[in-house]
């Protein structure tokens, strides 16, 4: 119980987050993207911030102990090497960004704006998902 | 750009970097948005309610922080095409490369993590392309 409050609590600090630094919004996104027109470097001070909290405590504190402040393991990925599928899959995603302006978090958090559009962008997303889902599984029998 | 412009980003930047720095802190979990919502449809083994209770937060957030004047874009200024297409691959992108903005961008430069380095150079570059392209060229 205690751990489906400090996830809510996450979910809300970082669509808070998106909000209130306006990468909500598609236009603010591809305004970062658009290095050849009226180029906005919003979402550089953005990151710039999320990493300043994450980097300190990450690296201080969970990779020497590697456990939660509950004493749990942490899930932490393995570092290996960058395979075809990371590459591949990064640049379909930087294509599917740069077509609409929005990544995952944002898509969802815009879902109670009630726009058709974030519906349709968001509803695609979840069919992407499932569909690698299904071709991994597929391949891997 | 504007001092007040900065600030707002990079506070709400840092409230970012809370949310995901307390999921790992709590929960263990890297804050990797793309993968929690694939999880919350794939997986069914137990445990997994947080991926539900970090989604609904995220959801509801912007109904909260409305109340102080931050709010949703009020339109969408692009086709329905770019949404679609970009949904979709911004789904099978994500799956195969393991991650996006959140789990590479974020959470894996901040370990300092080679292939979250790699994914968020590749993803940037060809999003920018892909802005270049649509933008400019056609």
């Amino acid at each position: 119980m205690l751990k489906l409050l400090t996830a809510l609590m996450s979910g809300l600090l970082i669509g808070a987050g998106l909000t209130i630094s306006t990468m909500v919004d598609p236009k603010r996104v591809l305004g970062f993207l658009d290095i050849l027109g009226n180029w906005d470097p919003t979402l550089i001070f953005v990151m710039g911030g999320a990493l300043l909290v994450y980097m300190p405590v990450y690296q201080l504190y969970i990779k020497k102990h590697k456990t939660t402040l509950l004493s749990e393991p942490c899930q932490i990925p393995d570092n290996h090497k960058a395979d075809k599928s990371l590459v591949v899959g990064a640049i379909l995603f930087g294509i599917g960004w740069g077509l609409s302006g929005i990544c995952p978090g944002p898509g969802l958090a815009n879902l109670s704006g009630g726009n058709e559009k974030i519906f349709a962008f968001v509803l695609s997303m979840l069919i992407g998902m499932l569909a690698h889902h299904w071709w991994a599984k597929s391949r891997a029998n | 750009m504007q001092y007040d412009t900065i600030v707002q980003a990079l506070i709400g930047g840092a409230l970012i970097g809370l949310g995901a720095i307390s999921l790992m802190l709590f929960n263990g979990r890297i804050a990797g948005i793309s993968g929690i919502t694939a999880g919350a449809m794939t997986d069914r083994i137990k445990g997994g309610a947080w991926r539900i209770a970090f989604l609904a937060g995220l959801v509801v957030a912007p109904l909260i922080t409305s109340a102080a004047q931050f709010s949703l874009p009020q339109s969408i200024d692009l086709s329905l095409t770019q949404l679609v297409v970009g949904g979709l691959l911004v789904g099978i992108g994500t799956q195969l490369g393991s991650g996006c903005t959140s789990g590479h961008g974020i959470c894996g430069l901040a370990r300092f993590s080679t292939r979250s380095v790699i994914a968020t150079a590749l993803f940037m570059a060809t999003a920018a392309l892909t802005v270049a392209v649509t933008r400019h060229m056609l």
